[in-house]
């Protein structure tokens, strides 16, 4: 083993650590002591991967010296579906791609849709909708978190926060009757009105959230050997991320102010940004340096009380009324075409439809937050320890579902 | 044909129990009715077969009773039960588990090296058991009463990293490469500033031997004597910390797991082990981690004294069976009073990373031991003798 080691690697002794650029295009970096390279296969199968995820990763010892993610494991053809089907028979199939923030989904597709049909949404089904998304962005946020600690060897803290989620998706299971794909918010409008009391329950949700959210601060956000962990780990500049058209936390993280609720408000989100009901938290390299894993997981734990604001300006202002549009059975959407984006809990979530005029789509393209955020792991991988090759998986927040779609 | 008083002599003079004291197992092994035609010589090997026997039970509840409170009290801390289905919440669970492991498909991996792979779970936790010899059940109920206890149980529980590393190696995975390179990278660094650490109360007691650093912790009521207190050696609180965090990183339990990290490694050297071999190396980490506790109660804590040992003493006499039964309780209590202390940490913290571990180790805890023990010296020779308690 060892004479094929030096034969094929001949062991150098450098004296940079500085990173050299091969004629490849290829970063390498140079150690004191270079040994054999190793390949390492990261997932499909792995712990950290959080789905059917696979990095190929070159490591040296312990430090990841190129990085390759491999997309594809989890691909269920569903834009192609997306042609096939009626347009309300693809609603089910939005649930399936991000399946952490269904509602979003549900959203985005319906939002896009009813831009092509033009028409006109009741005042409480806007609320309603409102409501949903952003206590899922607050289901979302919670996993993202949790499943960070838990990357980070901290058990505990993931099953704190599924306690609080098993409350929110029990409230969606008496809006609409199911947990996880919801197909709740419809084009028009949404499925059926809230139970009685719902409402009530959902401030009793936001305020013991409140509360739990600052437990979860203390023993994770502070904790020394969190800090320790994250910060300074995974660096993404500004221009960097401008570069890989990050959204979503992975932007802000690295201290951009742009969320398409502000920028590109939709549906109540105006009216809501006008009121000064919410801010958009930004990375700041408080504890490291701006843009490192650390402030990404920051800007998710803010936005979730910033949702939670949200959910009680609308619990403020919901009035009765109707919370569907008048919209045939059948939908026969106009020719044309739409894109709308939305602030899905991992950032931009597009939506572009394509009708003839017909029952069935002819293109439903999806542009989903984790594929564009995905790309910037092979650039920042490289020159990280495995074990922060982890925390910066982590700290992406992908949703496999969504990547592959 | 020998008396049974001449047997006792014989059985005196035997190596185990050169060191001073009576071995309570031979000396009932001696005691008890015997027909005529069993030879003289088969007391001290049952001793030695009985003993071996109650090593091993003891190693294996140790960690039926380990896996079983690890679960118990990650879910209480986790805000759930545990397991709750088998027996009264959940007693008989280790049991049906063991069951389980035994019954599973013994798998070597191809491309493994089959004689590594198979000698490596037994390696390990063969020298977790040959350690465990030197922990005293009670003054007079232990397997070998060895001068140089605790150096002996510090030499042999660093060979168990050997079996880590042959196993991580033998897998033919690079993952458990991966667990077993950490794994001897973390176990030499720490293990320096662990028997460093210990230099402080052996200083204060004076002898290697944890039956006699025991007895020398005896008196004021049975808590006023231990070594931790300041009083007796204002030094011997951070040894102890040292101590604490060398053995969590010893035992590879969180925040120092890294070996097996989960999250990172998928399971370290454990990957691709499955059935009773990857059991063995949970039995030698709940041995690991009884073994540590027990030697930190016996440095710093005591040993066998506390106030249930003294009253004992007092009510029934020194060495009756009821004060020996009180020091085992004693010893249990401590040790499992440190290992629940070890489990609390694993289900609240997160990792730490390997670069970090090893600054901890090389830069801040073995010059902080290293400084401890100068300035434990300095007080046993100049200030200890003029202290009046002492």
């Amino acid at each position: 083993m060892t004479s094929t080691a030096q034969e094929t690697h001949e062991p150098t002794i450098t004296r940079s650590d500085e990173e050299v650029v091969l004629d490849s295009g290829e970063r390498e970096f140079m150690f004191d002591v270079r040994t054999q390279d190793m390949e390492v296969n990261f997932g499909p199968q792995h712990p950290a991967t959080h789905g059917v995820m696979r990095i190929l990763m070159r490591a040296d010892g312990e430090v990841c010296t190129g990085a390759q993610p491999h997309l594809g494991y989890l691909h269920r053809c569903a834009e192609k579906i997306g042609e096939n089907v009626e347009w309300l028979q693809y609603l089910p199939y939005t649930d399936r791609y991000d399946y952490l923030a269904a509602m979003n989904n549900n959203l985005g597709y319906s939002m896009a849709v009813e831009k092509l049909m033009g028409v006109e949404i009741p005042r409480r089904a806007l609320m309603i909708r409102t409501i949903c998304a952003e206590l899922n962005r607050i289901g979302s946020h919670l996993i993202a978190f949790g499943t960070y600690g838990l990357d980070l060897g901290a058990f505990t803290p993931f099953l704190y926060m599924f306690r609080e989620r098993e409350w929110m998706m029990a409230l969606f299971e008496k809006i609409c009757g199911a947990r996880l794909t919801y197909s709740y918010i419809r084009i028009g409008g949404v499925f059926n009105d809230a139970p009685p009391g719902w409402l009530s329950e959902v401030e009793r949700f936001c305020d013991t959230f409140e509360e739990k959210w600052k437990e979860y601060c203390d023993l994770l956000m502070v904790n020394h050997i969190f800090v320790k962990r994250t910060a300074d780990v995974g660096v993404i500049p500004v221009d960097m991320a401008l570069d890989f058209g990050l959204t979503g936390p992975m932007l802000r993280g690295s201290g951009v102010d742009f969320d398409l609720r502000k920028d590109m408000p939709y549906e109540l989100y105006d009216e809501i940004w006008k009121d000064k009901a919410f801010e958009i938290p930004v990375g700041t390299g408080e504890k490291g340096t701006l843009g490192d894993c650390w402030d990404r997981v920051y800007v998710r734990v803010m936005e979730m009380m910033e949702s939670i604001k949200i959910v009680r300006w609308c619990l403020a202002a919901i009035e009765p009324g109707p919370v569907i549009a008048d919209i045939p059975k059948t939908l026969r959407v106009p020719p044309g075409e739409a894109y709308v984006g939305i602030e899905n809990p991992r950032g931009e979530l597009g939506h572009y439809v394509v009708s003839d005029g017909g029952k069935v789509g002819v293109r439903v393209r999806v542009r989903g937050p984790s594929f564009v955020n995905l790309a910037v792991l092979e650039a920042i991988l490289p020159g990280a320890l495995i074990a922060d090759a982890i925390a910066i998986i982590g700290s992406t927040d992908i949703v496999v579902g969504e990547t592959d779609r | 044909m020998l008396t049974p008083i001449e047997v006792v002599e014989v059985a005196a003079a035997s190596p185990a129990s050169a060191q001073g004291g009576t071995n309570m197992l031979n000396e009932l092994l001696a005691k008890a009715p015997r027909p005529e035609f069993v030879p003289d010589w088969v007391v001290p090997l049952n001793a030695i077969l009985i003993g071996v026997g109650i090593l091993v039970a003891i190693v294996s509840l140790n960690a039926m009773f380990g896996t079983w409170l690890e679960r118990k009290v990650s879910g209480h801390i986790q805000c759930r039960y545990g397991p709750m289905r088998v027996g009264w919440h959940g007693w008989l669970q280790p049991l049906v588990d063991g069951v389980k492991l035994l019954l599973k498909e013994d798998m070597i991996p191809k491309g493994a090296d089959r004689v590594l792979y198979v000698i490596a779970p037994a390696l390990v936790l063969s020298s977790v058991l040959a350690a465990m010899t030197a922990f005293p059940l009670s003054r007079e109920f232990f397997f070998a009463d060895i001068d140089l206890g605790l150096f002996f149980i510090l030499a042999m529980t660093s060979t168990t990293t050997i079996g880590v590393v042959m196993a991580g190696w033998a897998s033919n995975s690079k993952w458990s490469l991966y667990g077993a390179m950490r794994e001897a990278a973390q176990v030499v660094a720490y293990e320096i500033p662990l028997g460093i650490s210990l230099l402080v109360p052996v200083m204060a007691a004076g002898t290697f031997n944890l039956i006699e650093v025991s007895d020398m912790q005896s008196g004021g009521f049975g808590v006023l004597n231990w070594l931790i207190w300041p009083w007796v050696n204002p030094l011997m609180l951070p040894a102890f910390l040292i101590f604490f965090v060398a053995i969590l990183a010893e035992t590879k339990r969180a925040p120092f797991d890294l070996p097996e990290a989960e999250s990172e490694l998928v399971a370290g050297f454990l990957t691709e082990y499955s059935g009773i071999r990857w059991s063995f190396f949970f039995m030698e980490e709940y041995a690991a981690m009884l073994l540590f506790c027990v030697v930190g109660s016996f440095f710093f804590f005591g040993g066998f004294e506390s106030p249930l040992t003294s009253a004992a003493g007092g009510m029934f006499g020194d060495g009756s069976v009821l004060h020996q039964l009180a020091a085992f309780t004693t010893i249990v209590v401590k040790g499992f009073a440190g290992i629940f202390l070890m489990m609390w940490l694993r289900w609240t913290l997160p990792r730490v990373r390997i670069d970090q571990i090893m600054t901890m180790g090389y830069k801040y805890l073995t010059p902080l031991a290293l400084l401890c023990v100068l300035l434990a010296g300095i007080w046993e020779v100049f200030l200890a003798p003029y202290l009046p308690w002492r």
